[in-house]
């Protein structure tokens, strides 16, 4: 039943029997689940005020674009290697592989931490070639963006390690089956979200 | 495998009791406890609130008698007093108290879905709380920007807080913002997934529809105050100019080259609007639901009312900019945005019908809760229809930054919602500590502060019309009329009888804890769920050894027929026409 034909409906004229209650119309998956999804609307909301925001900035004269440094198409590659890498534990975990989640959960945190500190390297480079936040709003919106990117992968990161550690501490695969996929979910929506913060880098 | 609600595997689920002391009432994550936790700090951190509104009223009132106020300490009062009110104050008591209290016992859950993380959303609270206080205590004061906070003036030197004070503000609201983003969370899951059996989205009461619309808002709206405050603290620590202009200043450069200070103005009121609503629909829900209750009628035009909060909700984002007419928009915006806030006047008059019809031929109980519930009716009237008039951009041009505005938005978003929360603190008293509040203090602290909010804030709009600024600390001897000073006076003799009357509320709702006569179970014969658990007040886990079943919508008051004027929701029609209820069968 949709959400409006839900709403037109006439609680007053409704009356249970005793054994017959009307069931409750919840959404049907998992908790987590749902709690995810409203964070990444939480999330997209976010992002989406930061590039209006800076959108609306780029339009004054003094915006100077800055050339992106060319790591970040290495950075973005370790992106997606460690979105492919969770999609790998996701399947596996969905066929019961303990071993393949452990090693794919691992590779997709590693190359996570390495992409991390390669916007690390990128920063330092910046730095040291004059690039400050201060003289020119082109660059201070680069810091901006991949530092607020960059906070939500460390958060992810959190979930992920508390999963991998578990795993090698020897938790079995149905106990993290839940939480390999929604971290798997927020790894392929982080790497959207870098997608679109990266190709706005590159338009201004 | 098809997923099973949360309601039928309840017994899958044992309840882990807390035993320590520390995990019981200090970290607890139970939400009842995190609740009143929201409450007193909330409460707390409000009555310095109260505090520095009353020292403005001091100099409003009778300038220069008080040594120890200072055109700086004065600002900076304006500007904590309004912080505090809108969103340490009213946001976190509706919704991190309110919220958490009801939702869970309103729609017959155990507790949140994410209990954890709700008692972390309560401690980086009280974390962003104490990070704002501390502005008090840094070099050069809190922040004296104004509560809108507007680049370039609340990050240049001269305002007062503009080193430290601003930081520690930025810093809070971020905290606060996670902090709610974490709450919010769990109210809109728990809404969504934790409905006891029976519980359809259109069975629940309107308390729950307007805190769970209220959580969306706030969910969508507040990460736009987060990126402000983020490239505010950028352009205040970092010296980046995403708002700061190029400012020339006695012949030197500020160092910043040009920013766009609108830029802010547009972000803060994406989030400040929509604010607005996120104070106002749980206090609409709670009130329909005081009324119905006090009235011993169902709520006139329930659908109605859900379908207005759901729209009031939406329309929320589309208005933001009626409050920067003056800031040099394009007219044609001004002419958009003055239509959509016409617009979202039309289902929240319909609110204010339905409420009065509820009252139509009611078997009112004049109860505190009810005069309150009452009370607000007209307050929001009020300030509903000075919101009209600002609304339009040709009336509103003369009246910007004069104390109409003022008089407007206390009236609407800081005496109506107020008028909410004190007619829902004596509502659910009785649940909350299983004693009666003393009658006669609640109606003294009713028709006092009913009176003197009126008396407060009636003559503002009249010194808005002759044209008196707001945020002045002294008009240096203009005078607007012969009686100008002699009606800030009156003001402020009455804004401190209205303060010293809280007194009486705290006084009441403390000594009451004590002294007060045990309640009955369900004192004001209400219907919906947290009035029927099996302790009166609820344990942990709320329903002991199973859930409740719901059988029926939340307004099934003088039922045709039936010897009692209420059916609880959990009533069976068996049940009801056991009491005589005349059925109304399905047509």
């Amino acid at each position: 039943m949709s959400f409006f034909r839900k709403l037109a409906t006439k609680p007053w004229l409704e009356q249970d029997t005793m054994d017959n209650p009307r069931p409750a119309d919840i959404v049907p998956a998992e908790t987590a689940k749902v709690g995810l999804f409203v964070f990444l609307a939480v999330i997209t909301f976010l992002f989406f005020l930061f590039f209006v925001a800076i959108h609306m900035r780029a339009d004054y004269e003094d915006w100077v674009a800055l050339s992106e440094p060319s790591l970040l198409w290495v950075n973005t590659l370790l992106l997606i290697l460690s979105s492919v890498a969770m999609q790998g534990a996701r399947s596996a975990s969905r066929k019961g592989e303990t071993n393949a989640v452990k090693v794919n959960v691992t590779a997709g945190g590693v190359l996570t931490v390495i992409f991390l500190l390669g916007q690390l390297f990128i920063w330092r480079q910046l730095i040291d070639d004059g690039y400050y936040a201060a003289s020119n709003p082109a660059n201070a919106a680069f810091y901006l963006l991949t530092f607020v990117h960059g906070a939500h992968m460390l958060g992810g990161l959190w979930v992920l390690g508390k999963t991998g550690f578990g795993l090698w501490a020897g938790r079995r695969v149905e106990s993290v089956a839940l939480s390999v996929e929604l971290c798997t979910t927020y790894w392929h929506y982080l790497l959207l979200v870098w997608l679109v913060v990266f190709g706005l880098l590159l338009s201004t | 495998m098809a997923y099973v609600a949360i309601a039928d595997r309840d017994h899958e689920q044992p309840l882990h009791h807390p035993h320590s002391f520390i995990t019981k009432w200090v970290f607890s994550q139970d939400h009842k406890i995190i609740a009143v936790q929201y409450g007193m700090t909330a409460v707390g951190v409000g009555l310095v609130a109260l505090g520095l509104s009353l020292l403005m009223r001091l100099q409003l009132g009778f300038p220069d008698s008080f040594s120890f106020l200072t055109p700086d300490t004065y600002i900076q009062s304006v500007t904590m007093h309004g912080m505090i009110m809108v969103v340490y104050l009213l946001t976190a008591l509706l919704l991190g108290a309110f919220g958490n209290y009801l939702i869970p016992l309103m729609v017959g859950a155990r507790d949140m879905v994410f209990p954890f993380m709700n008692m972390l959303s309560y401690w980086f609270y009280l974390l962003s709380v104490i990070v704002l206080l501390t502005g008090f205590f840094l070099p050069g004061g809190a922040t004296g920007a104004g509560w809108t906070l507007y680049p370039p003036q609340s990050i240049t030197g001269g305002t007062p807080g503009a080193g430290g004070g601003i930081i520690s503000m930025l810093v809070s609201l971020a905290i606060f913002i996670v902090a709610f983003t974490m709450g919010g969370l769990n109210y809109v899951t728990t809404v969504l997934q934790a409905r006891c059996r029976g519980m359809t989205l259109m069975r629940m009461p309107l308390s729950i529809w307007g805190i769970f619309t209220a959580a969306i808002l706030g969910l969508l709206a507040f990460p736009a105050l987060f990126v402000a405050a983020v490239m505010m603290l950028f352009d205040a620590l970092l010296g980046t100019s995403f708002f700061m202009p190029a400012i020339i200043s006695q012949g030197e450069s500020s160092g910043t080259i040009g920013g766009n200070p609108v830029l802010f103005q547009h972000l803060f009121w994406f989030f400040g609007h929509p604010e607005v609503y996120i104070v106002a629909l749980p206090a609409f829900g709670m009130v329909s639901d005081l009324l119905s209750t006090h009235a011993r009628k169902n709520i006139f035009g329930y659908r109605m009312m859900v379908w207005a909060i759901v729209a009031i909700g939406a329309i929320s984002f589309v208005v933001w900019a009626h409050h920067m007419y003056v800031s040099g928009m394009n007219p044609y915006f001004g002419f958009f945005f003055a239509t959509t806030t016409l617009i979202i006047a039309v289902p929240t008059a319909l609110k204010v019908y339905n409420w009065t019809i509820t009252l139509w031929k009611g078997n009112i109980r004049l109860n505190v809760p009810m005069l309150f519930a009452i009370g607000f009716i007209f307050t929001f009237i009020h300030g509903g229809l000075t919101g009209l008039y600002l609304g339009n951009v040709a009336a509103d041009i003369p009246l910007s930054d004069t104390y109409f505005v003022v008089g407007h938005f206390h009236m609407v978003m800081g005496v109506s919602p107020i008028m909410v929360i004190f007619g829902a603190i004596y509502h659910w008293y009785p649940k909350i500590t299983g004693r009666m509040f003393n009658n006669t203090l609640g109606k003294i602290h009713f028709w006092l502060t009913f009176l003197g909010v009126y008396s407060i804030y009636l003559p503002m709009h009249y010194l808005g019309f002759l044209g008196v600024p707001r945020r002045y600390f002294a008009y240096e001897g203009i005078s607007f009329s012969e009686t100008t000073q002699a009606v800030n006076a009156n003001i402020t003799i009455a804004a401190l009888i209205v303060g010293v009357t809280q007194l009486l509320f705290l006084f009441n709702l403390v000594w009451s804890l004590r002294k007060g006569k045990p309640a009955e179970h369900n004192p004001w014969g209400a219907t919906t769920l947290e009035w029927h658990t099996p302790d009166k007040v609820p344990g942990h886990g709320n329903w002991g050894a199973s859930l409740p079943t719901v059988h029926r919508w939340a307004y099934d008051y003088s039922v045709p027929g039936a010897s009692q004027d209420f059916l609880p929701q959990t009533m069976s029609s068996e049940e009801a026409i056991s009491l005589g209820a005349r059925g109304t069968e399905e047509t």
